[in-house]
C-alpha cells in the first residue's frame, strides 16, 4: 500500500513538473534558441527522483537546503551536461522547481499512508495545475495587448511571435504608438470626454439614488413593494431593446452626439443598481440614530445630510466605484448614440480608430492599454470594497 | 395627530423617490413600449428627423452706399420628404434702422422683421432679400447684423405620431429572415456560453478555495476579463486569432500542428473529424462562446466561491471522520450545497447572455454564421436602416425574455414548496 502511494505521488507529481519544464520550454523556444531535444524523459526521470528524494528524506532537512541541493542537480543536468544554456533559462527552470517544491512539501511517508491519499494528490496537482493553466490564459491576452502596444509594425510582422518586449529602443520608440494615438488621434480629448461623463454619472446617479433608497429602507408608503421588485426586473432587462426607441426620440430632441444624452441614459440604466445596493446598506444603520434626529426636528433632507450619509460612506463610495466602472466600460449606447468625432467617449474612439482597416494594430493596443488601465487599477486597489458588492449582483454585463 | 405623522411620512417618501422614478420610467420602462409602437409601423431611419425651416443670413454691403445694406436669407425645408406648413419667420434689427422695400409677405413693427411664408413642400429652397438703411444717416455696423439670428418655426407631420399601422414588420421578421436560424444561434450562443461559464466557475471557485501563497492576488486577476472594458478584450482577442499574423494561428504553425491559418472568427463551418466521422463544427460561433466563457465566468466564480466559503466546516471534518475521499467529498457535500447558487446564477446568466450585443459585435459583427438577436436588432434598424422592423425584433426579445422569466419563476416556486 506505502510503496504503491509512493510511486503513484511520484509519477504525478513528475508529470507536474515535466509538463510545466515542458511549457517553459516551448516559450524559450520562441525567444530564438534552439532546443536539441526536449528530453522529456530525462526531465520525468529527475522529477521522478526528486518527488522521491523529498518523500523519503521527508522533513529532515531545511527547506531552502534541500530546495537548493535538487535544483542544483536539476539544473546541472538539464541546463549543462545535456545543453548548456543561457542563465536566464537556468533561472525559470530554478523558479519552476522553487514553486514545485514548496508544494510538495507537506507530502511525507506518513501522510501518504492514508487513506484515499491517491486521490489527495490527484486534487491537488490537478488544481495546482488549474492555477496556472487559468493565470496563464486570462492574463496572457493582456500580456499581448501591451506587448504590442509598444511594438513597431515591421517587428510586428517579422515575427508574431516574439513575446518581448525591447526595452534597449529608448523611450521615445518604446511609446511611439501612444505619442502618435494621443497627436493624431486626439484621445486626450477622447480620455476627456469618457472622465467627464464618467463622472458625471456616478454624480448624478448618486444625487438620485440616496434619497431613494433611504425612501425605500426606512419609509412606510403605498407602492413601496411594487418599487423595489420592477427595481430588480428593471436590472435585467436588456439595454439592447431600448436602443432604437432612444434613438428616435434623441434624435428629435437633438440630444444625440451629446454629453448630456449620454448622462441621462448611463445615469438611468445604473439607477436601479445603485438604489437596490445603497438600501441595503442603509436597513443596517440603526434606526435609533434617527429617531433622535427627528426628535431634534430634523427634516428628512438634514437626516440624509447629517446621518445617512456620514455612516455609510464605504458603501456610497463601492457604488461610485462601480457606477464609475460602469459607465466607462459603456459600449452599446455610445455606438448608437455618438457619430461626431468631437463627442465621442474612449470605447467609442478605438471602435472608430479600429474601423479604419489601415489602422495599425499597435495603435488600437495602445488605446486598448489606456482604456483597461483605471478600470483595472481601480479594481485592483479598491478590491476589498468591490468584490463584497460583485456578489451582491451589482455589474451587469 | 399619527395620521398626519403618516401622511407626511408617505408625501417623504415620493418627493424622495420620484425623481429616480420618473427618470428610470422615462428611459427604461418608456421604450419599452414605444418598442410596441414603432413595431407596427413603417418607419425609416430618415424618417425620423423632423423637418425644419431654416435660414441663413447672409449681410452684403451695396458698393458706395454706407447707409444701406443687402441682407440675403438663405430659406430651405431641411427635409427631403416632407412639407412644412405654415412657416413663420422672424428677425429682430437695432434700434435706428428701416427696411427700404419689403417683400408682401413680411411687415415690419417695433424693430422686428416678421414674415408668413405659408406652405413649404419638400426640398423647398428660395433666397429672399430685404434691403435696409439707418433712419438717421449713421453707417452700417455689419457685425452687429450678423450676430442676430432669425427664428423660423413650422407645422410638419411627424411620422412617428401618425395613426398608420402596418403587420409587415412582423411578418418580415418572423417569415422572411430566416429566423429559425436567427433563433437556434442565440439560443446556442446563450446556452453554451452559460453553462461553460458556470462549468468553469465551479472549477475556480474549489481551486481558490483552498489556502496558496498568492491566492487574493489569484482572486483578482480572475475578475480581470469581467472588470475590463468589453472593447479592449474584443480588438485583442482578434489580434490572437488574427490568421494572419496572429498569435495562435502563428503558434499553432510553428509547432506544425495546422498546416494552413484557420480563420477563427471568419470561417462559418469547419469539418472535424473525430473517430472516422465528419463533423461540421461552427467555427466562429463556438469561438465568440469561448470568449463569451473567458469574459463571463468570473462572475459565476465569485458567486460560487462566496458560498463555498460559507459552506460549514464541520460538514467536511464529518466527512473526513467518515473516510470520505476528496470526490466524494465534493460530489456528496459541496455539490448539493451550491446548486442554489448555480440555479440563480443559470438564470441572470441566460438573461444577460441572450441579450448581449457588444461581444459578438465588436469580434464579428454578425457576420459568418453569428447573427444573434441583438445583432439583428442593430442591423435591422441601423445597417438596413428600417428601424420599425428593427423593432419588431426587439419585440420578439422581449416576449422570450418574459417567457424565460416567467418558466424560471414557476419552477423556482415549485421547488421552495418541495423543500
Amino acid at each position: 500500500m506505502r510503496t504503491k502511494n509512493i510511486i503513484i505521488f511520484s509519477i504525478i507529481s513528475s508529470f507536474f513538473l515535466a509538463s510545466l519544464i515542458s511549457i517553459w520550454k516551448i516559450l524559450v523556444t520562441l525567444q530564438g534558441i534552439k532546443l536539441e531535444n526536449f528530453n522529456f524523459q530525462v526531465i520525468f526521470l529527475l522529477g521522478f527522483l526528486v518527488s522521491l528524494a523529498q518523500v523519503i528524506i521527508g522533513n529532515k532537512l531545511n527547506i531552502i537546503l534541500k530546495l537548493i541541493i535538487f535544483s542544483l542537480i536539476f539544473i546541472f543536468i538539464d541546463g549543462y551536461l545535456i545543453q548548456s544554456m543561457p542563465i536566464w533559462y537556468n533561472t525559470g527552470v530554478f523558479l519552476i522547481l522553487y514553486f514545485f517544491i514548496n508544494k510538495i512539501k507537506k507530502f511525507n511517508k506518513k501522510n501518504l499512508e492514508e487513506e484515499h491519499s491517491t486521490q489527495i494528490i490527484i486534487f491537488d496537482f490537478l488544481t495546482l495545475f488549474g492555477i496556472v493553466l487559468f493565470s496563464f490564459v486570462i492574463l496572457f491576452p493582456f500580456y499581448m495587448m501591451v506587448v504590442t502596444s509598444f511594438k513597431t509594425q515591421i517587428a510586428l510582422l517579422v515575427n508574431p511571435l516574439d513575446f518581448s518586449i525591447n526595452f534597449t529602443q529608448g523611450f521615445k520608440d518604446l511609446f511611439k504608438s501612444y505619442f502618435v494615438i494621443f497627436k493624431s488621434y486626439k484621445f486626450g480629448k477622447y480620455i476627456l470626454t469618457s472622465t467627464i461623463v464618467s463622472l458625471g454619472t456616478v454624480f448624478i446617479t448618486l444625487i438620485f439614488a440616496i434619497p431613494a433608497a433611504y425612501a425605500i429602507a426606512r419609509l412606510n408608503f403605498f407602492g413601496k413593494t411594487f418599487l423595489s421588485t420592477s427595481i430588480l426586473i428593471i436590472y435585467m432587462f436588456p439595454a439592447i431593446v431600448l436602443v432604437i426607441p432612444l434613438y428616435t426620440v434623441f434624435s428629435q430632441l437633438g440630444l444625440r452626439n451629446s454629453i448630456e444624452g449620454l448622462l441621462i441614459v448611463y445615469t438611468a440604466t445604473t439607477l436601479p443598481v445603485a438604489i437596490y445596493m445603497l438600501q441595503g446598506y442603509f436597513k443596517s444603520i440603526p434606526k435609533e440614530l434617527e429617531e433622535a434626529a427627528i426628535l431634534d426636528k430634523l427634516s428628512w433632507f438634514g437626516i440624509i445630510i447629517k446621518i445617512i450619509i456620514p455612516l455609510s460612506i464605504p458603501a456610497i463610495s463601492s457604488v461610485a466605484l462601480y457606477v464609475f466602472m460602469i459607465a466607462w466600460n459603456e459600449f452599446l449606447f455610445s455606438l448608437m448614440f455618438l457619430d461626431n468625432p468631437n463627442s465621442f467617449t474612449l470605447s467609442r474612439a478605438i471602435q472608430y480608430l479600429s474601423g479604419d482597416a489601415e489602422t495599425p494594430r499597435q495603435y488600437l493596443m495602445a488605446g486598448s492599454v489606456i482604456v483597461t488601465l483605471p478600470v483595472l487599477f481601480i479594481f485592483v486597489y479598491f478590491e476589498k470594497y468591490l468584490v463584497s458588492g460583485l456578489t451582491a449582483g451589482s455589474v451587469k454585463g | 395627530m399619527n395620521d398626519t405623522l403618516a401622511k407626511t411620512e408617505k408625501k417623504t417618501a415620493y418627493l424622495l423617490t420620484l425623481p429616480a422614478v420618473f427618470l428610470v420610467f422615462a428611459i427604461v420602462l418608456f421604450p419599452i413600449f414605444a418598442n410596441v409602437w414603432i413595431s407596427f409601423k413603417e418607419v425609416e431611419l430618415k424618417d425620423i428627423r423632423i423637418p425644419e425651416p431654416r435660414a441663413k443670413k447672409i449681410v452684403k454691403s451695396i458698393s458706395g452706399e454706407t447707409t444701406k445694406i443687402k441682407i440675403l436669407y438663405k430659406l430651405r425645408n431641411s427635409s427631403l420628404l416632407q412639407e412644412i406648413r405654415d412657416v413663420t419667420f422672424q428677425d429682430k434689427y437695432p434700434k435706428n434702422y428701416k427696411p427700404k422695400e419689403l417683400d408682401k409677405r413680411c411687415e415690419f413693427k417695433k424693430n422686428k422683421l416678421n414674415c408668413r411664408f405659408g406652405n413649404w413642400p419638400a426640398k423647398y429652397r428660395e433666397n429672399f432679400q430685404v434691403i435696409f438703411e439707418t433712419k438717421d444717416g449713421s453707417n452700417i455696423n455689419k457685425k452687429e447684423l450678423k450676430l442676430i439670428k432669425p427664428n423660423l418655426n413650422g407645422e410638419s407631420d411627424n411620422i412617428l405620431l401618425n395613426t398608420k399601422f402596418t403587420l409587415k414588420n412582423f411578418k418580415k421578421v418572423l417569415f422572411e429572415n430566416e429566423f429559425i436560424d436567427l433563433l437556434l444561434t442565440t439560443f446556442y450562443y446563450t446556452f453554451f456560453g452559460t453553462v461553460g461559464s458556470i462549468i468553469f466557475g465551479i472549477l475556480t471557485a474549489q481551486m481558490v478555495n483552498q489556502k496558496f501563497f498568492g491566492r487574493t492576488f489569484m482572486r483578482s486577476v480572475l475578475l480581470f476579463p469581467y472588470v475590463a472594458p468589453v472593447v479592449a478584450l474584443a480588438y485583442t482577442w482578434e489580434l490572437l486569432l488574427d490568421p494572419n499574423s496572429g498569435t495562435l494561428n502563428s503558434l499553432l504553425i510553428n509547432y506544425q500542428i495546422i498546416e494552413t491559418p484557420i480563420n477563427l472568427l471568419g470561417q462559418k463551418y469547419i469539418t472535424v473529424n473525430i473517430l472516422g466521422f465528419d463533423f461540421k463544427l461552427r467555427l466562429a460561433l463556438t469561438t465568440v462562446i469561448i470568449f463569451e466563457i473567458w469574459r463571463y465566468f468570473p462572475l459565476a466564480f465569485l458567486f460560487i466561491l462566496a458560498r463555498l466559503q460559507a459552506i460549514p466546516k464541520e460538514l467536511y471534518e464529518a466527512a473526513d471522520v467518515d473516510g470520505a475521499s476528496p470526490f466524494q467529498k465534493f460530489f456528496k457535500i459541496t455539490l448539493p450545497q451550491i446548486t442554489a447558487v448555480i440555479s440563480i446564477l443559470f438564470m441572470i446568466r441566460f438573461i444577460w447572455n441572450f441579450n448581449k450585443f457588444e461581444d459578438v459585435f465588436l469580434l464579428t459583427g454578425g457576420a459568418s454564421g453569428t447573427r444573434t438577436l441583438p445583432i439583428n436588432v442593430y442591423q435591422q434598424g441601423f445597417a438596413i436602416s428600417d428601424i420599425g422592423t428593427g423593432s419588431a425584433v426587439s419585440i420578439v426579445i422581449v416576449i422570450l425574455l418574459l417567457l424565460f422569466m416567467f418558466f424560471y419563476f414557476k419552477l423556482l416556486g415549485k421547488r421552495v414548496d418541495e423543500n
